[in-house]
This record gives structure tokens, C-alpha cells and sequence, in this order.
């Protein structure tokens, strides 16, 4: 028991000390950030504190697993950081906790032209009720990821840019070895392509101010159903994440030639796939819908716009917490980690992808011809609903869609369950919305 | 009461006093907390402002009740429990009785080994799990390609995950009960035995007619503690199948833990707690009544 005593008083006095040292002048920030961006960022930080010779930065490294528990635990128990890195799906539900001061004040300070300089997608999704509440800091999308060999001996020497290319290529990719390959890999327990492919139909998911489901949609069938049909023509296995233990020996090995995901893999494919392997691989933006074949058009028609499809706008952002005393010094931070030069530091260190298009046009970058693929599909991103049940709703997506791969469910019964599932998640925020409360 | 007794009524209570205060503290008053928040809404609107939480009686247990994962979730654990807890006591009595042979050598080896899996962190044992479930690569096909069987796709088919969790959970926890079984099996005095071997009693009646009944005690506690453990079963299907594939592996304590700690119901995720709690009250209830003349 004494033991206990002298290390508590020894904790308290190590507290005081502690307290001494950060003097009256020197004002620190707390700043959190997620996995290998919360350890590599500290790298950029001696250039930030010797710009501002009174602000020292305090980094807290989060694992992603417990990263977002971690921020609502400490949003309850009034312990936020100043700054903290969000996954750009989180923004919304931080907004409804009131957790986020909004950004539009000072964001007047800035350039006008600093806030084009973002990708518009990837901008949109940090912008909520008519106001910017965080900035991107890295931005990632999925797109192909695909065996150049493979499509070469199947007559695409370019990869396809229409669903039509594309469904001629998979037939033909599934045609080699009497079948007993696969053209793409799609995890079945993923919510992303389907949902990829139905903003690529122009369907909105959700309606009336998000409040209702709107799978039944024939936007949204439609694209369902194309997803569906490819595991109906056995172009892609029916497996799951967990079933994959090697995905880059099976890529490596022709199990399957497109691979759809996200800049995580860039830097993976190139440690993992074998030397002879790396140049039989490529990055391309996702093909676009054929206006006559699939899906009816949108209205868009530039031809430009129509070679490469919609993706997801992914990323992580930065956001300054509502609470927080040290606002300003939190805003100098952000505006920091926000300039191009340490966005493309930041890659270096990283491999993260800047969201600020400027910072492409850096040599590390503009130098890598595998990263053309991403820069364009960036260009062409779409957020999915702002709203904090998003992430549920795609979860039920995922599991709808499993389910009919597996023909538990026909299409309109899966599709009919979902929206009914949607509609019960939604209840509270049209409760919400009734009284008119902001959700 | 004379003056003497309540004099140490009081003493008792002041002893009890300390213990009582953190129970309270830290037991009762959140359970009361959570028996409260689960007659609520309580969710992140609710979190970042108070206004916006709704008393809503009995609903949330009213939807769970309508909620078709709720009954995948309890089925799958009544599939747990049903299938997985009598074979766990069954391998653990069976392990027991090995190594409480005398034919045994190094039986304090054996029990050491045999004991491995409860001490070793889950997790690990789930990763290393996994590979033995592969499809392709996995040991345990490799084992049945050479008996000629196709290969078993474990943990994606629907119908092999949760067997496939039952094998890995029984292998991890049975050691723990074979320690229980082997204090009861040393408790049965020798010379019982000695005594059925000179009336000419087989090894199986010994076991039938001393064994069993003289375990009677130990059957109970290891029957209760398995029933509530495999009720509570959560850390192997959140690792190895997600609660997948479709759900097949899905149970109550992962349909909480996503409810309250993903998606921050807290209200919704307290009642499918409070649901669990009435469950495994039941099931032990039930036990003891069934085991009530045989102690």
C-alpha cells in the first residue's frame, strides 16, 4: 500500500514540474493525429515552432482502430485536443456533437484562391449547413488497380474507360485458362463499389433532405444490379475481406486482374508483389457509365468528363476544437499543415496524397506517372451524404449486398429491406428535423 | 437486541462499510445508470446536446425484440452456447481424466500444456487460427486433402464459420475446466474404487457409478461458469469473422458492442445489454433447477 502512496506523490510532483516548465509565453498545442501521419507529422513541426517561436505542439499518435472511440470518449468526458485529425466521414457526426468550430471566419484571412486549390470533392465533404468546419489534410478514392500483362493478352492495351469496355474486358479476362481465373476482385463485405457505381448512375442514395432512403431508385437498381451481375457471370469471386490472407501473392499470381482500392495500396503493391511483377501493373481512373448502355445520363456530356467514372471522395481532415482555448494558435497549425510545400513534405513522409492541387505540381509527385491515375480521379470525386448515420447506412448497404450476392435475397427484396432499414436509422433526425431542430 | 449485539451489528456494518461504499459506487449505481439510459434514446445527437434526448419507454426494447438481428444474434449464440458449451465440458472432462491416470507420465507436463491456450492472449491465438482456416493454405485442408476430402472454405462459408469459432473456443478455453475437473477427480477418495475393482467393476461402470455422481458438485460450477462465458461470447467472431459471413457468427455481446461503441446508441446498446442480463439469469436459473436434486 505505501508503495502506491510514493508513486502517486511522485506522479503529482512529476505533474508540477511539468507544469513549471511550460512558461507563461509558450503556448501548447495539443494535437492529435491518427497511425503513421500522428508519428511522421512531428517531422514537419521544428519549421512550424520556428516560424512561431511561442507555440510548441504536443502530438498524441491514436491507433485508426481506437482513433474514433478515442474522440468521442474524450468529447464526453470535455477533454479534446485543440487540433485532431478526423476521417472526412466522421466530420458530420462531430458537427451534430457541437464538437467542431467552424472555419468560415478565418478562412477569410485567407487567399482567395487557396480554397479552389482543394479538389472540389474532397472540399465539399468538410462543408456542412452552408459552412466549412474542417480542411482536408490527405485525400484518398478508389480506383483500378490492375495487371497490364493480363489486359495486354486480352487485346486492352489501355485500360477501359466505359462500362461497356469494361464488361468486354472482364469477359475476356475470365475467358483465359477455361475460366479458372477471375477478371476483378470485389470484397463482398464492401459497401464501396456498389455505392461507387450508383453515383456513377446518378442516383442520391438517400432523399428529402436525407431523411428517407432512396435504394429503390431505378438509378440505384440499376447499379446494383450490374454489381450483382458481376458475380452472376462469375467475373468476381464471391469472398470477403477476412478470406483473403495474400492478396498481393494472388494478384501476383493471376487469381484475378483488377483490384479496386484506395492510395493505401500504391506504396503496399510495391513492397509485396514480386520484382518480375513490377512492371506488369498499373493504376487507371474507374471507367465511366456508357449514357446508352447501363445507366440513363446525367446530363453531363463533356468528353473529357466521360472517361474517367464518379468515385468515393475519401481522405482525413483536420478540424479545431469548439473547446478549445488555443483556437488561434490551433488555426496557425492548420494553416501550416495546409500550405502545398508541407503537403508534399507530408507525401514524402508518408505517402498520403495532398489535397491541395498545387502541392501536385512538386517533382516527388508530379514525377511518378502511377500517381496521374489518382490526380485524375480526383478530380472526379463525390461525397456521399453528410450526415452521422452515413456510415450505418453503408454498413447495411454492405450487409444487403453480401446477401444478395449470395442469393439470400433477390434484388428487389434486398433493396426493399434496406430502404426500410434506412428509414428506421433515420428516424431520430427526422424527429429532428419535425421540430426543427439542426440535427 | 442487547447492547452487546448491537455493538457489533454496528462493528460488522463498519467493516462491511468500505467494501459496500465501492460496490455501490462502482457497481450499482451504474448498473442503475445503464438500466435508465436503456428507457432512452441516448445516441451522439443526445451526446452533443441534452435537448435532443428522448424518454421513449419500453420502445427500445420493443424494437430490439422486432429487430431481425437481434434473433440472428441470439440464435447464433444459442448456437454457441448449445453446441459449444456441453462439448467444451465434455473435451475438458475427457482431458481431465487423462491426465489424472495413473497409466499418464509427466501428468504435471501434460496439465501445464493442455492449460497453454487459457493463458495466451486471444488475439494471438485467432491470427494463428486464421491461417490454420485458410482455404488454400490452411493446415487443417491440407490435413483433409490427404484424407480426400474437398477443401472447407472455415470462416467464409456460412455454414462452417461458427463451427469452425466453436473448435477454435472450445481448443482455447477448455484447460481451465479440465483444472476444475482434475481438484473434483482427486477429491474421490481411492478406495471407492478399490472397492468397486474387488466386485468386479468394469472401467466404464467405475467411471458411470463413482466418477460422475462424485463430480456432481464440480459438474454444477463448471456447467454455470460455461453457460455464462459462452453467453458473453464476443472477442472470437469480432476477430476472426467480424460477425460474418451474412451475419452467421453475429452475437449479442458484438450486437452491443456495435450498437454502443460504433455507432454510439448507448440507449438501444444498454437495453440488448439488459436483454443479455435477463438471458444468462435465465439460463442459470433453469441449471440449478434442473441440477437441483443431484448435489
Amino acid at each position: 500500500m505505501s508503495g502506491c502512496w510514493i508513486f502517486i506523490l511522485l506522479f503529482a510532483l512529476i505533474g508540477l514540474v511539468g507544469c513549471d516548465a511550460g512558461s507563461e509565453r509558450t503556448t501548447t498545442i495539443e494535437f492529435w493525429a491518427m497511425g503513421q501521419e500522428g508519428e511522421r507529422v512531428q517531422t514537419l513541426l521544428p519549421e512550424f515552432e520556428r516560424r512561431y517561436p511561442g507555440l510548441r505542439v504536443r502530438v498524441q499518435s491514436l491507433p485508426w482502430s481506437a482513433a474514433h472511440e478515442k474522440l468521442l470518449t474524450a468529447y464526453a468526458g470535455g477533454a479534446m485536443p485543440d487540433l485532431f485529425q478526423l476521417g472526412n466521414t466522421w466530420i458530420p457526426e462531430f458537427v451534430a456533437l457541437r464538437a467542431i468550430e467552424p472555419l468560415d471566419a478565418r478562412l477569410q484571412t485567407w487567399p482567395a484562391a487557396a480554397l479552389t486549390d482543394y479538389f472540389p470533392g474532397i472540399l465539399a465533404t468538410n462543408r456542412l449547413n452552408g459552412q466549412y468546419y474542417a480542411l482536408p489534410w490527405y485525400v484518398d478514392t478508389r480506383l483500378f488497380f490492375y495487371r497490364t500483362d493480363l489486359l495486354a493478352t486480352v487485346g486492352f492495351s489501355a485500360p477501359p474507360t466505359t462500362w461497356n469496355e469494361w464488361l468486354q474486358a472482364m469477359a475476356a479476362l475470365k475467358k483465359r485458362d477455361n475460366g479458372q481465373h477471375y477478371a476483378i476482385l470485389l470484397p463482398i463485405n464492401e459497401w464501396q463499389l456498389p455505392v461507387i457505381l450508383a453515383l456513377q448512375c446518378g442516383a442520391t442514395l438517400l432523399r428529402d433532405r436525407n431523411q428517407y432512403g432512396d435504394f429503390e431508385n431505378p438509378r440505384f437498381r440499376q447499379a446494383f444490379a450490374f454489381y450483382l451481375n458481376l458475380f452472376d457471370q462469375e467475373l468476381a469471386p464471391p469472398v470477403n475481406n477476412n478470406q483473403m490472407a495474400n492478396l498481393y501473392q494472388e494478384f501476383a499470381d493471376g487469381a484475378f486482374a483488377i483490384y479496386v482500392s484506395g492510395p493505401w495500396n500504391i506504396g503496399e503493391f510495391g513492397r509485396r508483389l514480386p520484382a518480375v511483377m513490377q512492371n506488369q501493373w498499373n493504376i487507371a481512373p474507374l471507367p465511366a457509365f456508357n449514357p446508352t448502355a447501363t445507366c440513363s445520363s446525367t446530363g453531363e456530356d463533356s468528353a473529357v468528363k466521360m472517361s474517367v467514372g464518379w468515385s468515393l471522395a475519401g481522405g482525413a481532415s483536420l478540424a479545431i476544437s469548439r473547446t478549445s482555448p488555443r483556437q488561434e494558435a490551433a488555426w496557425k497549425l492548420l494553416a501550416f499543415l495546409a500550405e502545398p510545400e508541407q503537403q508534399a513534405r507530408f507525401y514524402q513522409l508518408t505517402g498520403d496524397l495532398p489535397a491541395r492541387q498545387s502541392a501536385w505540381t512538386d517533382p516527388v509527385l508530379a514525377d511518378n506517372p502511377r500517381l496521374q491515375a489518382f490526380q485524375k480521379q480526383l478530380r472526379r470525386v463525390q461525397a456521399t451524404p453528410l450526415i452521422p448515420e452515413w456510415e450505418r447506412i453503408a454498413q447495411r448497404i454492405a450487409y444487403y449486398a453480401e446477401r444478395a450476392v449470395r442469393k439470400q435475397l433477390s434484388v428487389d427484396e434486398a433493396l426493399a429491406a434496406l430502404n426500410q432499414d434506412v428509414d428506421r436509422i433515420l428516424e431520430k433526425r427526422r424527429w429532428l428535423i419535425g421540430r426543427g431542430m439542426t440535427p | 437486541m442487547s447492547g452487546t449485539e448491537r455493538r457489533m451489528a454496528l462493528s460488522a456494518w463498519a467493516f462491511l462499510a468500505p467494501a459496500l461504499l465501492l460496490i455501490t459506487l462502482f457497481f450499482f449505481l451504474p448498473v442503475s445508470a445503464a438500466l435508465l439510459l436503456s428507457f432512452t434514446d441516448f445516441d451522439i445527437y443526445a451526446l452533443g446536446d441534452l435537448n435532443r434526448l428522448r424518454w421513449i419507454g419500453l420502445n427500445n426494447y420493443l424494437q430490439l425484440l422486432q429487430s431481425p438481428l437481434f434473433w440472428t444474434a441470439l440464435a447464433n449464440t444459442g448456437y454457441f452456447v448449445i453446441i459449444g458449451g456441453p462439448l467444451s465440458i465434455a473435451v475438458s472432462l475427457g482431458a481431465a481424466l487423462m491426465v489424472n491416470s495413473s497409466l499418464t507420465r509427466f501428468p504435471d507436463l501434460f496439465r501445464t500444456l493442455l492449460f497453454l491456450p487459457v493463458v495466451t492472449t486471444l488475439v494471438a491465438v485467432a491470427v494463428v487460427w486464421r491461417y490454420l482456416y485458410h482455404p488454400r493454405y490452411g493446415l487443417i485442408n491440407y490435413g483433409l486433402s490427404l484424407l480426400g476430402i474437398e477443401p472447407i472454405d472455415w470462416l467464409g462459408d456460412p455454414d462452417w464459420a461458427m463451427p469452425a469459432l466453436i473448435l477454435m473456443a472450445i481448443w482455447k478455453n477448455f484447460g481451465f475446466n479440465m483444472i476444475i475437473f482434475i481438484a473434483g477427480l482427486q477429491n474421490i477418495p481411492a478406495t471407492l474404487y478399490e472397492a468397486a475393482r474387488i466386485d468386479g467393476a468394469s472401467i466404464w461402470q467405475q467411471f458411470r457409478y463413482i466418477t460422475l455422481p462424485l463430480l456432481g458438485a464440480t459438474f454444477l460450477l463448471v456447467g454455470l461458469m460455461t453457460v455464462i462465458g459462452y453467453f458473453q461470447v464476443f472477442a472470437e467472431p469480432y476477430i476472426m469473422t467480424q460477425g460474418g459471413p451474412a451475419n452467421r457468427t453475429f452475437s449479442m455481446v458484438l450486437l452491443m458492442y456495435e450498437e454502443g461503441f460504433r455507432w454510439w446508441n448507448i440507449g438501444y446498446a444498454s437495453a440488448v445489454a439488459f436483454m443479455l442480463f435477463t438471458l444468462i439469469l435465465a439460463a442459470t436459473g433453469l441449471h440449478l433447477w434442473l441440477r437441483r436434486n443431484r448435489i
